[in-house]
């Protein structure tokens, strides 16, 4: 057991779901050829000027409302100065005194506890643009797609005591913003991005070492890991008789280390000061009203609406609201057929097996909520077989089209054809004299292998019920 | 056609008369440009081939009896206001090449009434100086004495009205940078209120205090520029949701009953004699025009430069960052980043503008931003204070423009602060936001040079110092320019 406790926090950016820059009017899509969306003003040519997009304003506040923060009711925005070729302004539009969300809180569930992480505050700013190194030709270029994109930044409380903490906030935070429509939280494409300040101190200590700042973590795993050897290197440190220097360290995925980048002697000075192009903001209750009136359904709303008026598992709810994209897929199941624990048993059993499986993904599912619906409806209404009902989802899954064309195609409706049903159970039974000896003598455990061999024989060509209800007087005949 | 002072009523009228063709009319002004700008230096660029074009356009609209009020006129634009495939310098090294992909929106609004663009004039380097002596490319000279400057910073566009090589201008002021040119050159020029024009294009000096206005031969010809340029401008986020009236409209009305504030601290040590003399004499002519003369005072007048300066070069350290070689502009040399955009820096930019970035930079370092930065802005809010009393029992505000007629070239190159001195009558003005006029009000007896005087208004009241400075004009004789 080591002597030593870490304490962390976290600065997480998240990229706004609004569909122009914060101050132009370029699209704010990800990718795109290199600066083919940019303008005059988000490649800052001279005389251009920044004019704040009311929506990301809006996004920021319901970020705000999502994780309980106090909304300023003035708010403004100032100049974080510094030289990069990738900020083509030279000069970053960010929020330092008064930003738009402050002093929040967070409830996250970790290992089956409840925590409450407190978020410092949020803020709304530009995000940079992206360098693309050729290291063979000694050339950098510049792509200024990125440059005006909306991003937050949530900076939360050194609340966190662990990486199992950090990844659930992590995986909280997505949700809540996925939720709340504000951004797609993809780690990958780097729409949500996360710095971990991190510093170690002896169990019992009241203060806290000198910390570390961890950059650089492209995934829920590297955040883990990093963690974890930035926490061995501190402690190596500390058991060496050494100090912690205050820095900002890069993680390499590859070789599983982090390394310094700056130490804070040459971090920079960036002389903020109020950015005299943009009026600072004074909202009236009413405004914050309506923004707060207009988040959508969040996930534990959700949870408690499967759990008390559907009936769901708290379990099962847990895992459908853990994916939105999933999520929305099961509603909109429900409202083509009522039916929610049915619906949420097929999603969690077949489609879930098939997506773990990696032959489906909820990305580019060809079918829709309601499509899956129907098929569910068929399977429980004795229309489609529980066999058949795979089928149908398998050819769903790799070529689309709906439960009802498939199975008129290839002929897999349940036909309830008794002559075929009478033939194939005599058949059975009068194969099986073993097993019809043991069921007359008590043994119910073997109706089920007559049960298989009469679905596997009939192929759907009759419902469960029909064929159930067949061997049962057959046997007791 | 007789161009010499020509103003934009007589030439509209010529025009619309058919006296002159757009075309003819922009070719006289070239003819002159041809002749005289070679001492003066007023223009750096000069677009002949695309003022043809541009005439001719022009041209048929008049023949289709659609002009407006600046269809066919040919103007002077300073060359830190962005126009579309036009080079645009700043009269800097750093943007010798600099040719904008965008129209300011003044521009926009001056191609929308048909003018005629004569070229873009000279300055000091990004719009840093009183002199226009800081510009890479031209130095202009004051048409009244070639060995003395023009003003500036928007010298050229004040030499070039001044000289009769464009009849009106566009100019820009931050501290002083429209009037304190047209006072030296002899002409009128109008700061507006900031957020009354919009910024939007104009290369950036300090955004907080910046604005583009008209420099002309009168008071009635700048508003007339004032009429097209004014509005709210969804491009530029300080640009006031303010109507615009017409601003033509006051003028010639009588001032009788008009009260106008003297405050005592801008008739105190420092102003010439001659000019504090030519100026109050001006207070006593109006006065006989039934003004009355309001005594008053503006105890922060001398924290203004100090306060000013911080603020500007604050800004203006920001707003310079851009100019880093990697975009566009001047590009140094240098194998790694810091390496370029050092070299490029060097030497793309002048000795004031370094200065002003390494200034403003200081006050905004951690550690000394309260000590400067936070203070100067406690003194805006004083100063604007002031302003706001005086204005309780004044519509106007009478002040020298600056505190001498224009000195001889190289005299207060190598005294920085006492060339900062030199804009105290003006800084207030662009710190309160207000609209500010300077008009000649007489000139000295033994040179001749022309001295101005600044009426200041309250935010929004342009129309008042149009008719102040109207009525003023209409019982003056000007002296032309010996040049």
């Amino acid at each position: 057991m080591s002597v030593y406790f870490p304490t962390m926090g976290l600065e997480i950016h998240a990229e706004l779901l609004t569909k122009s820059k914060v101050f132009c009017t370029c699209s704010a899509e990800f990718g795109g050829s290199p600066n083919s969306r940019c303008c005059p003003v988000c490649s800052g040519l001279p005389g251009t000027l920044p004019v704040l997009n009311q929506k990301a304003v809006e996004y920021i506040i319901k970020a705000g409302y999502v994780m309980n923060c106090d909304i300023s009711r003035f708010t403004k925005w100032d100049r974080k100065n510094y030289f990069y070729p990738d900020l083509p302004k030279a000069y970053q539009i960010s929020q330092m005194p008064r930003p738009v969300c402050l002093s929040g809180k967070v409830n996250i569930n970790v290992n089956g506890e409840d925590k409450v992480i407190r978020i410092n505050r949020i803020h709304l700013e530009e995000d940079a643009g992206k360098l693309v190194h050729d290291d063979a030709r000694h050339l950098s270029y510049a792509d200024y797609n990125r440059c005006g994109i909306p991003l937050i930044e949530i900076v939360t409380e050194p609340d966190f005591h662990s990486a199992d903490e950090v990844i659930a906030f992590v995986e909280k935070i997505k949700l809540l913003l996925q939720y709340a429509g504000i951004c797609d939280c993809k780690m990958e494409q780097g729409s949500i991005r996360c710095d971990v300040n991190i510093s170690i101190a002896p169990k019992g200590s009241t203060e806290l070492g000198t910390r570390t700042e961890l950059k650089n973590l492209n995934s829920l795993k590297a955040i883990a890991k990093a963690i974890e050897v930035e926490i061995d290197r501190q402690e190596e440190l500390l058991e060496n008789g050494e100090r912690v220097i205050q820095q900002t360290r890069r993680f390499n995925e590859q070789l599983g280390e982090t390394t310094a980048m700056r130490s804070k002697e040459d971090a920079h000075d960036y002389r903020y000061f109020p950015d005299p192009d943009i009026p600072p903001i004074i909202f009236t209750e009413e405004e914050l009203e309506a923004i707060k009136n207009s988040i959508p359904e969040l996930p534990e709303q959700r949870v408690e609406r499967y759990v008390n008026e559907y009936g769901l598992k708290q379990s099962d709810a847990d895992i459908i609201v853990g994916d939105k994209k999933i999520c929305d897929f099961f509603d909109e199941a429900i409202n083509e057929y009522n039916n929610p624990k049915a619906v949420s048993n097929y999603i969690l059993g077949e489609l879930m097996n098939r997506i773990n499986r990696g032959e489906a993904d909820m990305e580019n599912l060809k079918f829709g909520g309601a499509d899956f619906a129907k098929l569910v409806e068929f399977m429980q209404t004795d229309k489609i077989s529980q066999a058949n009902g795979k089928i149908i989802l398998r050819e769903m899954i790799e070529n689309g089209g709906t439960a009802k064309d498939i199975a008129d195609r290839d002929d897999l409706w349940i036909k309830e054809d008794n002559d075929l049903l009478a033939k194939v159970v005599d058949e059975i039974i009068a194969n099986n004299p073993k097993p019809v000896e043991q069921y007359k003598s008590g043994d119910q455990k073997v109706f089920g292998f007559f049960m298989g061999q009469a679905n596997k024989a009939l192929k759907g060509a009759a419902s469960p019920k029909a064929i159930q209800e067949y061997i049962r007087k057959k046997l007791s005949e | 056609m007789d161009i010499k002072k020509a103003k934009i009523r007589d030439l509209r009228k010529a025009l619309d008369n058919k006296e002159i063709s757009a075309p003819e009319l922009c070719g006289e002004y070239f003819k002159k440009i041809d002749e005289k700008d070679g001492e003066v230096l007023s223009y750096i660029t000069v677009t002949k081939d695309k003022a043809l074009k541009d005439a001719e356009n022009a041209q048929k609209l008049i023949d289709a009896g659609k002009a407006t009020a600046l269809t066919g006129i040919p103007l002077a634009i300073k060359d830190n206001i962005c126009i579309d495939g036009v080079k645009t310098t700043c009269a800097s090294k750093m943007l010798e090449n600099f040719i904008p992909p965008y129209n300011a929106t003044v521009i926009e609004k001056l191609n929308a009434e048909g003018y005629v663009l004569l070229g873009k004039t000279s300055m000091d380097e990004f719009a840093m100086g009183g002199s226009t002596q800081t510009s890479a490319f031209a130095k202009t000279r004051n048409p009244y004495d070639l060995e003395r400057v023009p003003g500036g910073s928007s010298g050229g566009s004040a030499a070039a009205v001044a000289a009769s090589l464009a009849p009106a201008a566009l100019g820009s002021d931050t501290g002083g940078s429209i009037r304190q040119p047209s006072s030296f050159c002899g002409v009128t020029g109008i700061k507006p209120t900031y957020g009354r024009v919009s910024r939007y294009g104009l290369v950036a000096f300090a955004s907080s205090l910046d604005q583009i206005g008209p420099i002309c031969n009168d008071a009635r010809d700048c508003a007339v520029m004032l009429n097209a340029i004014c509005g709210h401008d969804r491009h530029d986020a300080t640009s006031a949701r303010v109507d615009t009236p017409d601003f033509t409209e006051k003028l010639g009305q009588p001032i009788n009953g008009l009260k106008i504030a003297l405050p005592k601290e801008f008739y105190a040590e420092g102003i010439d004699d001659t000019v504090k003399k030519c100026v109050l004499d001006a207070a006593h002519e109006l006065e006989k025009q039934g003004a009355t003369l309001v005594d008053c005072s503006m105890p922060s007048l001398k924290y203004a430069i100090p306060a000013y300066y911080l603020i500007a070069c604050a800004e203006a350290a920001s707003n310079l960052s851009r100019f880093d070689g990697i975009k566009y502009g001047y590009r140094g040399e240098g194998r790694t980043f810091e390496e370029l955009i050092r070299d490029s820096r060097s030497k793309g930019f002048g000795e004031e503008v370094k200065r002003r970035i390494l200034l403003g930079n200081y006050a905004l370092s951690s550690g000394y931003y309260d000590a400067y930065y936070k203070k100067a802005l406690a003194l805006k809010q004083e100063i604007i204070r002031q302003y706001d009393k005086i204005f309780e029992q004044a519509d106007v505000i009478l002040t020298p423009t600056a505190p001498t007629p224009a000195y001889k070239i190289g005299e207060q190159d190598n005294d920085p602060v006492k060339m900062y001195q030199a804009d105290i009558c003006t800084v207030t003005v662009n710190i309160a936001k207000l609209p500010g006029i300077s008009t000649t009000c007489g000139y000295t007896a033994d040179k001749g040079l022309p001295i101005g005087m600044s009426i200041i208004g309250k935010r929004f009241d342009e129309q008042t110092i149009l008719q102040v400075a109207d009525a003023w004009e209409n019982g003056f004789v000007p002296l032309d320019a010996k040049l």
